[in-house]
């Protein structure tokens, strides 16, 4: 089976939707004649035309705001915003339309959107390119986040979220572009083409939204991850000998319930990592979740390893960033709680 | 002179406020008929003073008069008459409904009747709206159910939204209504889209953008010019200028500076004002826009020059802010008191049939309203299932909507 990087496993998500289905557009700042500042839409424009794949003003919630237009007539837009920084211009519309149109109309028109946007950290991105908002929009009703954590699934929950009838949050971790990316900064980075994850195949195929994927089975500890943590989470399992089963999310919402209580029902003990700052962020839900649901089964409170509640800093990179040392001091003083 | 160094804050302020005489001497308008009509490939450079003048039909005496009359029959003219009536009408029914308590909330308007209900008349079948909360008349105009409508205003069993909507936000694809948000501005852009997706898709059909003076000041509005602009799209952006934004004079979101209409010659976009309480300008320049958006020529941005001569909405009380007479002194008058001059002119009309016409208008709707109550009102009556409250949040229900669903015990 073919490898490709995260970048080209999306590109072929669009590529492969837009061959089934002249309805899907793809465009964004930068994203048509350049193939965008990722290279993800890179030949897009070139095979399919210019009303296929455009370039559009540097204005996130027109962007966001004519993709709905575009998506109440009946076109499938598949939108880049560059960074998930710059997404809160675009904010209004996300949320108060693209979210709520479906319901407000009762139907009578819907926004079958896909929003691309490059997040999270490790990449001395400073402030504005390394944040990672997925908690501003699972708290929205009438949206779905997706976070993919490697090639395979970018594919397959693209493909899922362009053909999906309701908008999507569709978050790509930068780190994860070229390879996976476990914290050891100071180490070199594999490149996708040497990692199993990194097969693709060809043509169509999904992988369904609202669904786990335990990364790596265990007895001793429930480690929720998404995006790039789901490494970081691996390495400091190996590093600890902490038989820690990791569960990959993969969609943020809807969530897969069934298979996190089931995790935990059967280990006792829950660590939830995110890249995202602590107060308010995805961990408080996913704890709460958990401590809900599994209040009976759990040996040890709900750990939560997180960004500082600071804004992204630039030198302090890696003091900032949840990396496998810090993950792992969580994961044994779980066990030892 | 200004002591130098020293700077000064300026925030404007409207002529007159309660108390005063109103005064709209600064509201300079030009003669019926005085403005040319431009081919619809005019090159908006040649036409920039538009921006600056007002398109006008209907002269004191009623006479339809210059380049821009002509186009409308005296039944379609009649029937835009009975459409504005029929507004206005429905309007003071919901405004006294709410009062009654049967509702939570309305919005009227009156003195606006002609902008939305000329509008329409100006469209193909298969065009999209995308309306503010003050263009009902694009709904009478095409012959939307009146009934519906208050059936939505009541949130009643029947509501087409289920109960789900704040009244008069309507929705209705089949009539090119597209969904009311709450949220200012925002239908703006996606109009621009909803045109780009039909030239994406070679289609023939337009779309038209809504929005009033006040809300030009939000960002969507300078999105939807760039973007129309830059694609060309097929689209008829209008602003209502109706002089005043809830409590806030047209001032505030820098009209007077220049127009409204101005804004859109930055933009490469032909601008057009016109006065919005002449029916028949108002057609005449819709149908000349939507013209040149099927035609491929791209966007014009229209402002319509009217008066909000109502409350903002039933929680409002405009004495608080403007002078109460500030509506009679309003230069462009009533759109309804001069179209039906202009009838009685063309001698197809009369007062007496005028008079008749209003008590016919008002059995149709008080017959819808008791339709519509027959439904439930707000707090009385059938209402919508509380299960809708859980329905249509996504195509499909997931889970924990359903567990939340059981919750709630429905």
């Amino acid at each position: 089976m073919p490898r490709r990087t995260m970048i080209e496993a999306i590109r072929d998500a669009m590529d492969v939707s837009m061959e089934r289905d002249d309805k899907v557009v793809v465009f964004g700042e930068d994203v048509g004649f350049f193939g965008g500042v990722f290279r993800v839409t890179h030949g897009l424009q070139a095979k399919y035309g210019k009303s296929r794949c455009f370039d559009a003003p540097i204005n996130e919630s027109g962007i966001v705001g004519s993709a709905i237009g575009m998506a109440a007539y009946g076109l499938k837009p598949c939108v880049e915003i560059q960074f998930a920084d710059y997404m809160y211009p675009a904010y209004d519309q996300l949320t108060q339309e693209a979210a709520r149109l479906r319901y407000r109309s009762n139907g009578d028109f819907t926004c079958p959107i896909v929003v691309r946007m490059p997040t999270g950290g490790g990449i001395f991105g400073g402030q504005t390119h390394s944040q990672s908002p997925e908690a501003l929009f699972t708290h929205v009703s009438g949206l779905k986040t997706v976070v993919p954590s490697n090639p395979h699934d970018a594919k397959g929950l693209l493909i899922a979220a362009i053909e999906d009838p309701d908008p999507v949050i569709f978050l790509e971790p930068k780190r994860l572009y070229n390879g996976p990316f476990d914290g050891h900064h100071d180490r070199p980075v594999t490149p996708w083409s040497k990692h199993e994850l990194g097969e693709v195949a060809d043509g169509h195929y999904t992988v369904p939204l609202g669904k786990a994927a335990i990364r790596r089975a265990g007895a001793a500890v429930t480690v929720l991850a998404y995006g790039t943590m789901v490494y970081v989470a691996q390495a400091a399992a190996e590093e600890t000998g902490v038989d820690a089963e990791i569960i990959d999310l993969r969609t943020l919402l809807p969530l897969d319930l069934d298979t996190i209580v089931a995790s935990v029902k059967k280990t006792g003990r829950c660590v939830v990592v995110h890249e995202a700052t602590l107060t308010s962020g995805f961990g408080a839900e996913l704890s709460a979740l958990v401590q809900e649901n599994c209040f009976y089964h759990l040996e040890a409170p709900v750990a939560r390893v997180a960004g500082w509640d600071t804004p992204y800093p630039h030198a302090q990179e890696w003091e900032y960033f949840p990396g496998p040392a810090r993950v792992g001091r969580a994961l044994l003083e779980t066990l030892e709680a | 002179m200004a002591d130098a160094g020293m700077l000064r804050f300026h925030v404007p302020e409207p002529e007159v406020r309660p108390g005063g005489t109103p005064d709209f001497s600064n509201v300079t308008i030009a003669e019926a008929g005085s403005v040319p009509r431009p081919d619809i490939d005019v090159d908006p450079r040649t036409i920039r003073d538009m921006a600056f003048s007002i398109i006008r039909v209907l002269n004191r005496n009623g006479e339809a008069v210059g380049p821009w009359a002509g186009l409308l029959s005296s039944e379609e003219l009649l029937e835009g008459l009975r459409n504005m009536m029929t507004l206005r009408t429905f309007d003071a029914r919901m405004q006294m409904a709410q009062r009654q308590g049967k509702t939570s909330f309305y919005m009227q308007h009156l003195g606006e009747e002609a902008v939305s209900c000329a509008f329409r008349k100006a469209l193909a079948p298969g065009d999209m709206n995308f309306p503010t909360y003050r263009q009902a008349g694009l709904l009478i105009a095409d012959g939307y159910p009146m009934v519906t409508m208050m059936n939505q205003i009541y949130s009643n069993e029947a509501d087409p939204l289920k109960g789900r909507q704040l009244p008069i936000m309507y929705s209705s694809k089949e009539h090119g209504f597209f969904s009311i948000s709450g949220n200012l501005a925002t239908q703006y852009i996606q109009a621009v889209g909803w045109a780009m997706a039909s030239a994406i898709s070679n289609d023939s059909r337009i779309a038209a953008a809504w929005i009033g003076d006040g809300s030009t000041a939000e960002s969507d509005f300078h999105s939807a010019l760039v973007f129309a602009s830059t694609y060309k799209a097929p689209v008829v952006l209008n602003v209502v200028n109706n002089q005043w934004a809830i409590s806030t004079f047209q001032g505030i979101a820098r009209g007077g500076s220049g127009t409204f209409a101005a804004r859109g010659l930055g933009f490469g976009i032909p601008s057009l004002r016109v006065d919005g309480n002449d029916y028949l300008a108002v057609h005449a320049v819709a149908k000349w826009a939507a013209t040149r958006a099927r035609d491929n020529l791209g966007p014009t941005l229209v402002e319509y020059v009217t008066y909000r001569a109502g409350a903002h909405s039933s929680s409002d009380d405009p004495s608080a802010y403007r002078p109460k007479t500030e509506s009679d002194a309003w230069p462009l008058g009533d759109p309804i008191v001069r179209l039906k001059n202009h009838l009685i002119k063309l001698g197809v009309w009369s007062d007496e049939r005028h008079a008749q016409a209003e008590a016919e208008i008002l059995d149709t709707v008080i017959a819808a309203q008791k339709e519509a109550e027959s439904h439930g009102t707000l707090h009385a009556g059938g209402k919508p299932s509380t299960r809708e409250m859980f329905e249509g949040v996504f195509a499909e229900m997931p889970p924990h909507l359903r567990r939340q669903r059981q919750q709630a015990g429905v």
